[in-house]
């Protein structure tokens, strides 16, 4: 319990300060995750679900916390000028944990949808924001679930009202910017009402060249017949560590699609949990990471197919260099009666370098007979005989491997559903293969 | 969990002092309970020289310091370790049998008139006391021979400590060592009795070890341990189980079977298990908590594991194989039924360490009636295993909608030239095929026994010859009242 003293000591010292700068909504269950974090405990590496990520280690350096909520100075738009060519999006930021206020876009949403801080919405209008906050997230089931829900001061709270459906993407950018050591406990509530379309890109960049810590927490409530995007792409650096948390409730017909990218980071682990609440529900679940040095890449992912004729499809892909460490856990529940479900769930690696691990474990828990259910995993090279293909044909060795690997994970940014940023990607991806940080002109936040 | 011990164990112990230790006190059953003086009562009752014993009372330290592992698929009802009793007497116990046929429970009887079983084996067992008049003693006498001849060593684990004490000790706990798991250090603590099969550097067995052990394989006690030793270019092919129920009062069943595998030697290991799987309300039945593991040690070996399993309340194992030799391959081929109340959580590890090995895992599961039936398997390729390729494929069949089917492999690849496949799938019997077979006057009973059988084929087209014809009556046995 050495990492966890240090958080209680803090906790119980601060409380008064943490919850003075955030709303009664989000003060409310503190206490009890407190006392349920108190009892969990970091989760260490004797849990299955945190096999391949020991996250007592990361909590045990000293962070800096900004508890007392001072304004950073920064204008993101300033630094943050790599806009996706060609892609229109609404752009919003959030600087560590804060949403940043000042020159926000106008006229960009329909009315009525909301799009803002989670700590204002909670204050201006409790009641309503009550019924969403941690009603997905558990914080007696995971530590760090726990963990946030006792430190988290604000956030982003969208809200999409019936029937409305949102044409441009949102485009959210996660911003970590410190001088020292930095932790960051972020919070975002997502509520799409029946029958609300949106799409939602999240960018996740670190700004200074400190460590960062940051755990977020995700809860999306998906109504019937809803379609919502959820792509997070995260380009960090080394020295980033985050927890991710995802936890999305669908009803009946709705479809959702998540797609997480790791192009750049440290240590990230994303846990995402979907519940198909709902007949007909959709769910397409996919991955990729691309992973060098010492990166490590941790996806667990669990669907739980509660009612009958919802589908599940997720697709996980893997490039591993140097001595990265991948980790791919994926569980799928069809509960008994959840009769004609179909599901299918892939994972593929390669590793590139004999010192890269991948470690995958894709799981099925079956008590319903009429379904239709299957998973692959496979680990593997690039395949010689195309190599050899293209070098006769004169592409250099190089070449080729890029070649391959670009339309090894082309498959994941295929799903993607809006041109413009599968265009992007391709762009990306390919830089990222080839080597060069993800460098584009005139952005401060990558130089 | 230390006790008290009790005031008979420690006058059997005080015995042991003042007569030596070849005294044969004629103890039916020893005392529930367990505790050191139990595992030196063993020891001493079955003459064991002193390093056995030292190695059984560190297995029991160990054991205590061990705590039963939960993280199972399974609903295990909570076991009291010091409700057994840890050796019964295998000579003494036959007289409680049934004296003829006619008091043998009808029930079994019309399953083994089902499987075609010959009717000395029935007499076998169903517990009476034949062995002396029965026609496979001298069958058995003539292998043995033919066995000696060719320098096969192929006796009970007892005999085999007393004959050739170096062999036993040097590979016993070799492969799973007593520190491996609660279970085996219970069993490598109290182990009863099993056999010893050392097949000597070139030879290769000239028959399955099967027939033979079918009928010895009554009364080798709850913990049984086994252990083959297969030297350079040898090749065996070893039976273990039977496809008869076989009813036993034993509840639990915490085996351990090790091999060892030679450079350029072949050792192909068999299961069909039919332990009493309790009645249809789940009540009773056995607990086959059992840790198999094979090293595959030398160049070029191979070790093949292929296992029906339809009995038990419980199945828990893992036939394994550690892939040490360069260029070594192991198989694994599994058939796992439950039906009923009937819960499995069974599956392989493979283990590759050397260069250019090679793994293969087929496993079939069935799951009828409100049973839990869970693949658990990992394939493991360490740093230095260049060139490693293994190929797992797992299938479900569900039949009723109110059983499980899980799947739950594991792959940790620590090297780049490594090729691992995983695929699963699961689905149920289609009524069209059903419906096909009905149209041809095929009952429906006697139609899911026939694609249940088609479904596990691939698996048992691996079992020696005369096995395979009685393993598939037995899947249809197994399934008996899931349909219909």
């Amino acid at each position: 319990m050495k990492a966890e003293q240090q958080y209680i000591d803090l906790f119980t010292q601060y409380e008064a300060m943490v919850c003075q700068h955030s709303a009664e909504v989000l003060n409310a269950p503190r206490a009890q995750a407190f006392a349920h974090f108190e009892q969990l405990g970091f989760p260490t590496r004797k849990l299955e679900k945190y096999k391949y990520t020991d996250v007592s280690k990361f909590f045990a350096p000293d962070y800096g916390l900004n508890l007392n909520r001072l304004a950073i100075p920064v204008n993101p738009y300033e630094v943050f000028k790599c806009d996706i060519p060609n892609m229109s999006t609404s752009l919003y930021f959030v600087v560590n944990d804060a949403f940043y206020t000042k020159e926000q876009p106008t006229g960009h949403l329909p009315e009525g949808v909301i799009f803002g801080s989670l700590k204002e919405m909670a204050e201006k209008n409790p009641e309503f924001v009550k019924n969403y906050y941690g009603k997905l997230a558990d914080s007696s089931k995971d530590g760090v679930v726990a963990f946030n829900t006792m430190f988290a001061q604000d956030g982003v709270f969208m809200y999409v009202p019936k029937n409305v459906v949102i044409e441009k993407p949102i485009q959210l950018v996660n911003i970590l910017r410190a001088d020292v050591n930095f932790m960051v406990n972020r919070r975002i509530v997502i509520v799409m009402e029946d029958g609300a379309q949106a799409k939602l890109l999240v960018c996740d960049h670190a700004m200074d060249n400190v460590n960062f810590l940051s755990t977020q927490v995700i809860e999306v409530f998906v109504g019937e017949n809803a379609v919502f995007d959820l792509y997070e792409l995260e380009e960090t650096h080394n020295s980033t560590v985050r927890f991710n948390y995802l936890f999305v409730n669908q009803e009946a017909n709705s479809n959702v699609l998540l797609n997480g990218m790791t192009l750049h980071n440290g240590t990230t682990r994303n846990t995402t949990e979907v519940t198909l609440n709902g007949r007909g529900a959709e769910i397409n679940l996919c991955g990729m990471a691309i992973a060098d040095r010492e990166e490590q890449v941790d996806n667990h992912t669990f669907i739980d197919h509660k009612v009958s004729d919802c589908t599940s499809n997720e697709l996980f892909k893997y490039v591993l260099d140097d001595q990265a460490v991948g980790a791919f856990a994926g569980k799928v529940l069809v509960r008994e009666g959840a009769q004609h479900t179909n599901s299918q769930q892939t994972n593929r690696n390669i590793c590139a370098t004999r010192d890269a691990r991948m470690y995958t474990q894709p799981q099925l828990e079956i008590y319903a007979d009429d379904v239709k259910c299957s998973h692959g995993a496979t680990v593997g090279q690039l395949d010689e005989n195309a190599l050899f293909y293209m070098q006769q044909r004169g592409i250099s060795l190089k070449e080729a491997r890029l070649l391959l690997m670009f339309a090894f994970v082309n498959e994941v940014i295929d799903h993607i559903r809006m041109d413009a940023l599968k265009e992007r990607l391709h762009l990306l991806v390919e830089k990222r293969f080839r080597g060069e940080l993800n460098k584009c002109q005139g952005c401060a936040i990558c130089k | 969990m230390q006790l008290e011990p009790n005031k008979y164990v420690k006058e059997l112990t005080k015995e042991k002092y003042k007569y030596g230790f070849t005294t044969d006190v004629h103890t039916d059953i020893i005392e529930k309970g367990l505790n050191e003086d139990v595992v030196r009562l063993i020891s001493a009752k079955k003459g064991e020289p002193e390093w056995l014993l030292e190695f059984r009372l560190k297995a029991y330290r160990h054991w205590l310091t061990m705590e039963m592992p939960t993280w199972a698929h399974l609903n295990i009802p909570e076991i009291d370790y010091q409700a057994i009793s840890y050796y019964a007497d295998p000579t003494t116990k036959k007289k409680d049998g049934p004296k003829s046929l006619d008091e043998v429970d009808p029930e079994l009887l019309k399953t083994f008139n089902k499987l075609g079983i010959p009717l000395e084996e029935q007499m076998a067992l169903s517990g009476m006391a034949v062995d002396a008049v029965m026609d496979s003693v001298s069958v058995k006498t003539t292998f043995k021979e033919t066995l000696m001849e060719k320098g096969i060593i192929f006796c009970s684990i007892s005999e085999a400590v007393r004959e050739h004490p170096d062999l036993v000790k040097k590979y016993l706990g070799s492969v799973v060592g007593y520190r491996d798991n609660f279970f085996a250090a219970l069993n490598s603590a109290v182990f009863s009795d099993g056999s010893f099969v050392y097949i000597p550097k070139g030879v290769r067995c000239p028959m399955e070890l099967s027939t033979y052990f079918r009928i010895n394989a009554a009364n080798t006690g709850q913990f049984e341990r086994t252990l083959i030793v297969a030297d350079d270019d040898s090749y065996v092919s070893y039976l273990e189980g039977c496809t008869a129920p076989m009813r036993d009062e034993n509840q639990l069943h915490a085996a351990i079977v090790e091999i060892v595998v030679m450079d350029r030697a072949e050792v192909k290991y068999s299961t069909v298990q039919n332990w009493y799987p309790g009645d249809a309300e789940g009540k009773g039945g056995v607990y086959n908590f059992v840790t198999k593991r094979g090293n595959c040690k030398g160049v070029d070996s191979k070790l093949s594991w292929t296992q029906v399993e339809t009995g038990s309340a419980i199945t828990w194992k893992y036939p394994s194989c550690i892939l040490t030799g360069d260029n070594s391959t192991a198989e694994f081929y599994s058939v796992a039924v439950t039906n009923n109340y009937q819960q499995a959580d069974t599956g392989t590890k493979m283990i590759h360490i050397g260069k250019n090995t090679r793994s293969t895992i087929v496993s079939k599961g069935i799951s009828a009636g409100k049973s839990q039936n869970s693949y658990r398997g990992l394939v493991r390729v360490a740093e230095r295993a260049e060139n490693a390729r293994n190929y797992s494929q797992c299938d479900s069949l569900l039949l009723g909608s109110q059983c499980g089917a899980h799947t739950f492999p594991y792959m940790d690849i620590h090297n780049e030239t490594a090729v691992v496949e995983h695929e699963a799938t699961t689905s149920k019997i289609s009524e069209d095929q059903i419906f096909y077979c009905n149209q041809r006057g095929i009952s429906t009973e006697d139609a899911v026994g026939l694609i249940v059988n088609g479904y596990a084929k691939e698996v048992l087209n691996k079992l020696p010859m005369e096995f395979a014809v009685e393993a598939q009556k037995l899947l249809s046995v197994s399934l008996e009242g899931s349909v219909g």
